[in-house]
């Protein structure tokens, strides 16, 4: 019964590309819906990089970002997330090419990068609590967690759509349903990774420097 | 027949695949290269000071722009103009938000009244 109905959306996919050809293809169409939420993802970051910016100095006697950051593991991070969405940019080229072994092969890769990048970041939050350097110690700290906080929380959601995604591919092979999806997951993943790029610089750099 | 050009998904490209993988090899080198200046940058001595933190600024804004380009293929085609104006939307409220909040933020303080905890104890 769910092989009819595939089927079925499939055919009524190709149908409809056929009879209005003047309109733009659903590929298309999806991408661009998920390229406005991924704006709007992005502004909403932007007010957390704004509230950051203005509480950084508010730090209530607590520790500073300079005595925190950890420069070499932020440069470790930096990298597992670089080579995080060069994987999925690969990965992108082998499902147009519609080759599953290499599919699978890369989003092993990000998968596995990805999640070196976020074991790292609990690792660094959990020494800081350790240390006292909880989200409650002060505003700095506050606006400190919301923001690397909610990025971290994006690569998760992103960890775990990408595993389902290849469950879907293992089950039903390259549909053009899940080629749109799979398509929404590369621009969310380098949407993330542009935003670390902010981060990494307006908190970490900026928070080091002398 | 079909001579409209019909609007590219972003993320999308239309070059070949071979012409693809030195698309995604440029974009890596690239970042790589900015991310490494940057780190330089925080830590060098030869800079002015208060230069450092518009040079990171300035470096991270490059590296946007990268991957941008490289990563997310949105480029200047007519193919690619709504996802282009809906990036550059969403570039004029990310810099409203941000600049604006600074600047109302330390307008506000520079103008502040100092409170009556921050004041020394009253004499008795």
């Amino acid at each position: 019964m769910n092989a009819t109905a595939a089927t079925y959306a499939v055919e009524h996919d190709e149908l409809m590309c056929a009879i209005d050809e003047q309109h733009a293809p659903k590929r298309t169409v999806v991408a661009f819906g998920f390229w406005v939420f991924l704006l709007s993802d992005i502004v909403m970051f932007s007010a957390l990089f704004a509230s950051y910016a203005v509480l950084v100095h508010d730090n209530a006697g607590g520790p500073t970002g300079a005595q925190l950051f950890n420069q070499f593991n932020v440069a470790i991070e930096t990298a597992c997330l670089l080579a995080s969405s060069y994987t999925c940019g690969l990965m992108s080229l082998a499902i147009n090419a519609s080759r599953r072994g290499t599919t699978y092969l890369l989003s092993a890769m990000t998968f596995i990068l990805g999640a070196a990048f976020l074991v790292l970041e609990v690792s660094e939050f959990t020494s800081m609590i350790a240390h006292g350097a909880a989200p409650q110690r002060s505003a700095f700290l506050s606006a400190f967690f919301a923001l690397v906080g909610c990025h971290g929380l994006h690569v998760t959601a992103g960890l775990i759509w990408l595993i389902v995604m290849m469950a879907q591919v293992a089950v039903r092979g390259f549909t053009q349903s899940a080629e749109r999806r799979l398509l929404c997951f590369a621009l969310f993943w380098h949407a993330l990774d542009i935003i670390w790029v902010g981060l990494f610089s307006v908190v970490y750099l900026m928070g080091v420097a002398p | 027949m079909t001579s409209k050009i019909h609007d590219r998904a972003p993320g999308d490209s239309r070059v070949r695949a071979r012409s693809e993988l030195l698309v995604y090899a440029i974009g890596l080198l690239l970042a790589v290269i900015l991310t490494a200046t940057s780190f330089w940058v925080a830590n060098t001595r030869m800079i002015w000071g208060p230069g450092i933190p518009l040079g990171i600024a300035v470096l991270a804004i490059a590296q946007m722009g990268v991957h941008v380009v490289f990563f997310l293929h949105i480029t200047t085609g007519p193919d690619s103009t709504n996802n282009v104006l809906a990036l550059a939307f969403g570039v004029l409220i990310v810099a409203l938000v941000i600049a604006g909040s600074l600047w109302i933020m330390a307008n506000l303080n520079a103008n502040m009244m100092p409170s009556a905890e921050m004041l020394p104890p009253p004499q008795h």
